[in-house]
């Protein structure tokens, strides 16, 4: 299993392949739509984290220790940033996604190009998903 | 086919000379700035008089015996009668300098509206209200136990005055309403409103902030109570604005902030308060930018209004119609009478994700709610893409963005 760090590397390093800023939007764009769209059943108001201009919704599994995660959003480059997340984040153990600290987001300059609003919407998608890590956590205590 | 754009008696071309951020490149690219309804760009000669100010004669207002003291104050001074003539006030005492449109209807609710709103009262606004003149009113309502009611609209986004009468009962007792909406660009019929709220002697104001910059506004005219407005939607600074209000109105109101500037004497024993518009400026005020606003009134007594207007009535009915043409795109605010803005939202894409897009082609559009969700919520949509047009946009520009549009539904609708 390749660690967070070595994920995020490589997604660092596939960035690196673009110069502008609309390289990397069209990118993204590409990843999001790449995403597979969640079942309507997890659609739902308790999964739904609600932005000033998207809305995202996310669930998460485990198995053996092992945590899954499945999202979805009404904007494309929404969900290319959550494929990315759960590209680094999904089939890890509680323990890694708690302490991940996400670097490459700052790395591939993605941060940069966001209104507060957006930047929040972003912080708050992490914050679900350790939420999600802290409580299978203790789950299995 | 296209008109070229040498018809137009007024020089767009020699307009955005006067616009030095008009020749930024974001990501390299020539800017193509539609979100004039959020902030206007400001003429050099606003942005000279900020440096100006800070350069030669920064000093405080209204106390100092020296030389750089008279020079400010002086300056300070003559910006109000700048804007009383930039809105056609009677009198300079009846301009109040406050940060902006938001606090100027803080202002008038934390005042007029505090000492004569009552248990049971109501206030009137419109649907089509920015959260700027809908809060302060839900605080004051909560505070005395009054209720705010709304005037309603249609689905083009224009004002439905059938239920007026009723509306303005014997329990209503203000209304605050947009002169032009935000999110929709709804030129209001201002006239009627105001002419029947006072057959029952209930106090208008105007929220003037989209106003100032497109119509020549002019409040004995329109006879509203009170007018608020921003500077930096009309060229101006951010961070200053006015409230306009009647005189005999100003002056039976209790002040707002308590401190310097707003008193006459103090004592521990009690405070006799200045006069109007004093007593209600507590405090330093914001010199800089309330110099720099009377450069912006200066400058727009220097170019031709009405042909600045027409330009952009011009842009909104030429963007209007090329929109129309893209089948995947709606229309959210088709009112009659409209200012240059157009709010659209696209089949089966977000609002965030085009305007993004647009982003990176150098395109500055505002997406999103519009701080009015109650209109948001109206249209049952959750929110749209916003481009709104000051006077030195060109049709180019225009065609530009329909082109990256175009470009972005193709992209982002699968």
């Amino acid at each position: 299993m390749r660690t967070i760090a070595e994920i995020e590397n490589e997604i660092v390093d596939d960035f690196a392949l673009f110069d502008t800023w609309e390289e990397k939007y069209q990118y993204i764009i590409e990843i999001g739509q790449k995403l597979k769209p969640l079942a309507t059943e997890f659609k739902v108001d308790e999964n739904k984290i609600k932005g000033c201009q998207s809305s995202v919704w996310l669930t998460a599994n485990e198995k053996n220790g092992i945590i899954e995660f499945f999202a979805d959003s009404d904007s494309v480059f929404v969900k290319g940033e959550i494929a990315l997340l759960m590209e680094v984040l999904s089939n890890q153990s509680p323990e890694a996604i708690v302490n991940a600290e996400l670097g490459f987001i700052d790395q591939i300059g993605l941060r940069s190009h966001m209104a507060q609003t957006r930047a929040n919407g972003l912080a708050a998608m992490i914050k679900q998903m350790k939420l999600y890590a802290v409580g299978f956590q203790h789950k299995n205590v | 086919m296209e008109q070229p754009l040498v018809n137009n008696a007024f020089d767009v071309l020699e307009v955005r000379k006067d616009f030095p951020i008009l020749a930024e490149t974001p990501y390299g690219k020539p800017l193509v700035y539609f979100d004039n309804a959020a902030t206007s760009q400001k003429p050099q000669v606003v942005i000279d008089a900020l440096v100006n100010y800070y350069t030669h004669y920064n000093a405080n207002v209204h106390r100092g015996v020296h030389f750089l003291s008279q020079k400010a104050s002086d300056a300070f001074d003559g910006v109000r009668e700048k804007v009383r003539g930039f809105i056609n006030a009677v009198s300079e005492r009846e301009i109040i300098f406050v940060r902006g449109t938001t606090e100027g209807v803080n202002l008038v609710a934390a005042t007029y509206g505090r000492k004569n709103i009552q248990q049971g009262d109501t206030i009137l606004v419109s649907a089509m209200e920015h959260h700027s003149n809908i809060v302060p009113w839900q605080m004051l309502c909560e505070e005395k136990g009054a209720r705010l009611n709304v005037i309603p609209m249609n689905n083009q986004g224009e004002l439905v005055l059938d239920t007026l009468d009723e509306l303005l009962n014997d329990n209503c007792k203000f209304v605050a309403i947009t002169h032009t909406a935000n999110s929709l660009g709804t030129i209001n019929p201002l006239e009627t409103v105001i002419s029947k709220a006072h057959e029952r002697n209930i106090p208008v104001l105007v929220d003037g902030a989209q106003a100032v910059a497109h119509d020549c506004v002019d409040v004995q005219a329109l006879d509203c109570d009170f007018f608020v407005f921003s500077a930096h939607k009309m060229l101006g600074p951010t961070g200053i604005g006015a409230v306009y209000g009647k005189l005999h109105l100003l002056e039976e109101m209790p002040p707002y902030h308590g401190g310097g500037e707003m008193i006459k004497s103090v004592s521990f024993k009690g405070t006799t308060y200045n006069e109007v518009p004093y007593k209600f400026e507590a405090g330093t005020p914001n010199i800089a930018d309330v110099i720099a606003m009377g450069a912006a009134i200066d400058y727009w007594n220097t170019i031709d209004r009405a042909g600045a207007h027409e330009q952009e009535i011009e842009l909104l009915n030429y963007c209007t119609s090329l929109l129309a043409d893209i089948p995947s795109v709606r229309i959210i605010g088709t009112a009659k009478n409209k200012a240059a803005v157009v709010s659209f939202i696209v089949d089966k894409a977000n609002a965030m994700d085009i305007g993004m897009f647009l982003d990176t082609k150098g395109i500055a559009v505002r997406t999103g709610q519009h701080c009015a969700e109650p209109v948001m919520d109206w249209f049952g949509i959750p929110g749209t893409i916003r481009a709104s047009f000051m006077f030195y946009n060109t049709k180019e520009e225009v065609d530009f963005f329909i082109e990256q549009l175009k470009k972005a539904i193709q992209l982002l609708v699968v």
